[in-house]
C-alpha cells in the first residue's frame, strides 16, 4: 500500500492544472466573461461548450484515457483520476460529449471493428460528431429488456420504427447509440441489437423537451420508417453481432455506474466548495452534516482508489460498481441539499447551487435509478434470491 | 499509487482468520460473558501470542515482528469478525508500539516490564473510563487523569469496579488506582495523542470486522428464512436494507485503511484520517447491526441467537475510543469549520 504519486503523475498532474488555468481563462475571454456562458443543456450553452470541447481536444485532454492514436494520450486510470481532480477543481464545465466519450467509446473499444473506431472515436473526441444515448422508451425505463422500438432488415440497411426518450442533449446531438429490437419474436434480453444512428436520417424526428432545471436538457427520438443504410458508419451500424445487444450494451453500463461517469474530483471539489461555504455562512446546527459530507466525498476518492488498484491489477468491473452509483448520487443530493440550508432564503433564488441541486435530483434516477442498483447489488454482490 | 495489500499481509490476515474460526467460535464468546473476573481462557490469546500478533507493531529488535499498522489492520478486522473478547486493540496496536521503546529495565519506562514481544495482555483507559479486561490483564496502561501521562501499572496494586456494560464479553471495570513516578511510560503529549490514534483506529478496524460479520450472518438468514413460500431475502424490502448495509460498511473500509497508512507513514493528516476512520466505522457499523437486526426479525431479538453478541460489541466500540460525534468534531477542526 502507497498512497504517494509518482514523479510522473504529479508532472502530468502539473501539466493539466496550468493547461486548465490557461485554457479555461482564453474560453472565457472568447465568450465575453464566465457570467455570458449559459448551461451546456440548452442550445446556445450547448454551442458555447462545443468551443471548449474542440479546445481540450485541441491540447489532447478530450479523452485521456483512449491511445494517441484516435486522440487521447495513453493515461492510465491513475492518471485520468488525476485529471478529473484537476478539471473539476479548476472549475471546468461539464463535458458535453461525456455520454459518447464515456459511455459508447468503451464499447466501441471491446465490440467495434477498426474501421468503426477509426471513424467514430478521433471524431468523437473532436466533438465533430456529438451522440446521445437512445436506451430508454416511454414504457421501458428501469425495464430496460421491455424496449419495443423495432430495426427491420431491408436491402442495404436497416428500417427504424418506434420511439426513445429522455435521451440527454439529444435535441443538439448528431448522432444516437440506441438498442433496437431485431428479432420481434425473440422475448426481453434477447433479439436486441445495438445500432449506431445519425440523427438527420429521413423520418427521424428529435424534439427537445424541459428537465426539472428548465433547460432543454431531454429530447424523444420518434424513428417513422426511416432507412439506416449498412454503410451510414464506416464498418457498419452495427455494434456487436445482430442480436447482442443487451450483452453489448450492459458491457457500458459498469464503467457508467462504476468508475467513468462520475469520477471523484467532481464530488471533492463540490465538498470544498460547501466547506468555503460554510466558512462564509456558518450554521453550528449545520456543522456535523458538513463533516459527514465530507467524508462521504473523501471516502468516495479512497473507495475509487482501490478500486483502480484492483483494476490496474487485472480485475474488472462488476456488480459492486451498483453501490457506487448510490453512493454518489446521494452523496450529490447530500452535498447540495446542505449548502441550500446555509443559503437559507437565499436558496429560493436561481443560482450555482439551487441549479446543482435540481440537477444533483436526477443522479438517482439516470443510469439505472438507485432501486434497481439495490436491487443488483443484494442479489449479485450478496447473493440473495431473486424472485 | 496502489491503495491495497500485499500477499504477505494478505496471508497474515488469513492465518489470523483460520485461528479465530477454530477458537474463537460463538461459543468462546459466550463463555467469556460468563467467566468470572480474572478467568478469562487464555487459548485463543496464547495462540495469537505464538503467532507474533501482539506484537506485529514492534520493531525486530524489541523481539516484534517489525510491521506497521497496514499488516495489522486486517487481523484487527478479524478480531472483530469473531468478536475476539480479549483486548487486542489495547496490547497489539496501543501498548505493543508505545513499549516497544522502553525495554526492560533499560528505558524510560517502569522497570520488570518484559520487551514487547513478552508483555503479555494490556488493558488501558485511553479509550474511555471502563477497562475492558481489567481483571484479566497483566498489566494496565492508566492515563493519570490530572496530568494526562500514561502509565504501566501492575493490576494487583489497583482496586476494581466492575460496571456492567451492554456486552458482557467486554468484562469492563473503572479502576482506581494512584499514578507513582516508578510506573510512568510518557508524559509526552505526542506519544499520548499517538497512542489514542492508534486505539481509534483499531476499533474503528474492529468495527468493520464485526458489521462484515453481521452481513453475512443476515445474508445467510434471510436466504434460508422462508415466509409466504419464500425466502425473505427473496423481497426488495429486505433486499434494500442489505443493499444499504453493504454500501455503508463499503465505504468505511478504505476510510479504516487509509488510516493505517496514514499511521504507518506518519502522515500530515493522520489524526483527522484516523478521526474520519472511527467515525465512518462506528455509524457503518451500529447501521449495519439495524439493518441486521431488523432483518433476522423476531429470532435476532432474542439471547440464544448469537446476532447479539456482534450487536453488542458493536454498540461497545462504537461509543469507545471516542464516539461518531466525538471524532467528526477532530474532522470539523482539521476542515478549519
Amino acid at each position: 500500500m502507497d498512497l504517494t504519486w509518482t514523479d510522473e503523475e504529479e508532472a502530468f498532474r502539473a501539466e493539466a492544472r496550468a493547461w486548465l488555468e490557461e485554457n479555461l481563462a482564453a474560453w472565457y475571454d472568447e465568450h465575453g466573461g464566465p457570467e455570458n456562458i449559459r448551461s451546456g443543456d440548452t442550445r446556445e450553452g450547448f454551442a458555447q461548450h462545443l468551443t471548449w470541447e474542440r479546445r481540450l481536444h485541441e491540447g489532447r485532454w478530450a479523452a485521456v484515457s483512449w491511445p494517441a492514436a484516435y486522440g487521447g494520450r495513453d493515461a492510465s486510470l491513475w492518471e485520468w483520476l488525476i485529471f478529473e481532480e484537476e478539471y473539476y477543481r479548476a472549475g471546468a464545465p461539464p463535458r458535453i460529449t461525456q455520454n459518447g466519450i464515456f459511455l459508447l467509446a468503451p464499447t466501441v473499444f471491446e465490440f467495434g471493428n477498426e474501421a468503426q473506431r477509426a471513424h467514430v472515436l478521433p471524431r468523437m473526441a473532436a466533438a465533430e460528431d456529438l451522440w446521445c444515448q437512445g436506451w430508454s422508451e416511454p414504457d421501458a425505463g428501469s425495464d430496460l429488456a421491455g424496449i419495443t422500438s423495432r430495426a427491420t432488415r431491408v436491402e442495404g440497411g436497416w428500417r427504424l420504427d418506434g420511439q426513445k426518450t429522455w435521451t440527454t442533449r439529444g435535441a443538439f446531438c448528431t448522432h444516437l447509440f440506441g438498442l433496437f429490437r431485431t428479432d420481434p419474436e425473440a422475448e426481453r434480453h434477447r433479439g436486441l441489437s445495438y445500432l449506431l444512428v445519425p440523427l438527420d436520417l429521413d423520418g427521424v424526428t428529435v424534439r427537445g423537451f424541459g428537465r426539472l432545471d428548465g433547460d432543454e436538457g431531454f429530447a424523444e427520438v420518434f424513428f417513422d420508417g426511416a432507412f439506416l443504410p449498412d454503410d451510414a458508419i464506416p464498418g457498419g451500424v452495427l455494434l456487436g453481432e445482430e442480436g447482442e445487444g443487451w450483452r453489448v450494451a450492459m458491457a457500458t453500463t459498469g464503467s457508467e455506474r462504476g468508475l467513468t461517469l462520475r469520477s471523484p474530483g467532481r464530488f471533492l471539489a463540490t465538498a470544498h466548495r460547501l466547506v468555503e461555504l460554510y466558512r462564509e455562512r456558518p450554521a453550528p446546527r449545520l456543522r456535523e452534516r458538513l463533516v459527514d459530507a465530507w467524508m462521504r466525498a473523501e471516502a468516495y476518492r479512497l473507495f475509487t482508489l482501490e478500486t483502480v488498484t484492483r483494476l490496474a491489477g487485472g480485475a474488472v468491473m462488476g456488480p459492486e460498481s451498483s453501490i457506487n452509483k448510490i453512493w454518489w448520487s446521494e452523496l450529490d443530493c447530500d452535498l447540495h441539499e446542505i449548502a441550500l440550508e446555509l443559503l437559507g432564503p437565499d436558496a429560493e433564488l436561481e443560482g450555482r447551487w439551487s441549479k446543482g441541486w435540481q440537477f444533483a435530483l436526477s443522479g438517482p434516477i439516470y443510469a439505472g435509478t438507485n432501486e434497481i442498483q439495490r436491487n443488483i447489488a443484494a442479489e449479485r454482490v450478496l447473493g440473495l434470491p431473486r424472485r | 499509487m496502489r491503495f491495497g495489500f500485499d500477499d504477505d499481509q494478505v496471508a497474515f490476515r488469513d492465518a489470523v482468520r483460520e485461528l479465530l474460526e477454530k477458537e474463537c467460535p460463538p461459543a468462546a464468546v459466550r463463555a467469556a460473558w460468563e467467566a468470572p473476573p480474572g478467568e478469562l481462557d487464555r487459548t485463543v490469546w496464547d495462540r495469537l501470542t505464538e503467532m507474533g500478533v501482539l506484537a506485529t507493531l514492534a520493531p525486530a529488535e524489541a523481539d516484534g515482528l517489525g510491521l506497521d499498522e497496514r499488516s495489522l489492520v486486517l487481523v484487527l478486522e478479524e478480531a472483530g469478525r469473531a468478536a475476539l473478547p480479549h483486548p487486542l486493540v489495547d496490547t497489539a496496536a496501543v501498548a505493543a508500539p508505545l513499549l516497544a521503546g522502553t525495554p526492560s529495565g533499560e528505558g524510560p519506562g517502569p522497570a520488570g516490564v518484559p520487551d514487547a514481544h513478552g508483555i503479555g495482555m494490556v488493558a488501558t483507559d485511553l479509550g474511555g473510563p471502563y477497562v475492558a479486561c481489567a481483571a484479566d490483564a497483566d498489566w494496565l496502561l492508566l492515563r493519570d487523569p490530572a496530568t494526562g501521562a500514561l502509565h504501566l501499572v501492575d493490576p494487583a496494586t489497583v482496586v476494581l469496579r466492575p460496571v456492567d456494560t451492554v456486552d458482557g464479553a467486554r468484562r469492563a471495570a473503572a479502576v482506581d488506582w494512584q499514578p507513582a513516578p516508578e510506573s510512568l511510560v510518557t508524559d509526552d503529549p505526542a506519544a499520548i495523542e499517538l497512542a489514542r490514534d492508534r486505539g481509534a483506529f483499531g476499533a474503528a478496524a474492529v468495527l468493520v470486522g464485526l458489521a462484515q460479520r453481521m452481513l453475512d450472518m443476515t445474508v445467510a438468514y434471510v436466504s434460508e428464512r422462508r415466509q409466504f413460500g419464500v425466502p425473505v431475502g427473496s423481497f426488495q424490502a429486505v433486499k434494500h436494507r442489505l443493499a444499504d448495509a453493504l454500501k455503508e460498511l463499503a465505504f468505511a473500509r478504505p476510510a479504516v485503511h487509509r488510516a493505517a497508512h496514514s499511521l504507518a507513514t506518519g502522515a500530515e493528516t493522520r489524526s483527522r484520517d484516523v478521526a474520519m476512520a472511527k467515525a465512518m466505522a462506528s455509524d457503518a457499523a451500529r447501521f449495519v447491526g439495524r439493518q441486521a437486526l431488523q432483518c433476522h426479525g423476531a429470532i435476532g431479538y432474542t439471547v440464544e441467537h448469537d446476532l447479539h453478541l456482534y450487536l453488542k460489541r458493536t454498540w461497545a466500540l462504537a461509543a469507545a475510543w471516542g464516539d461518531a460525534a466525538w471524532h467528526r468534531e477532530r474532522v470539523a477542526r482539521a476542515l478549519g469549520v
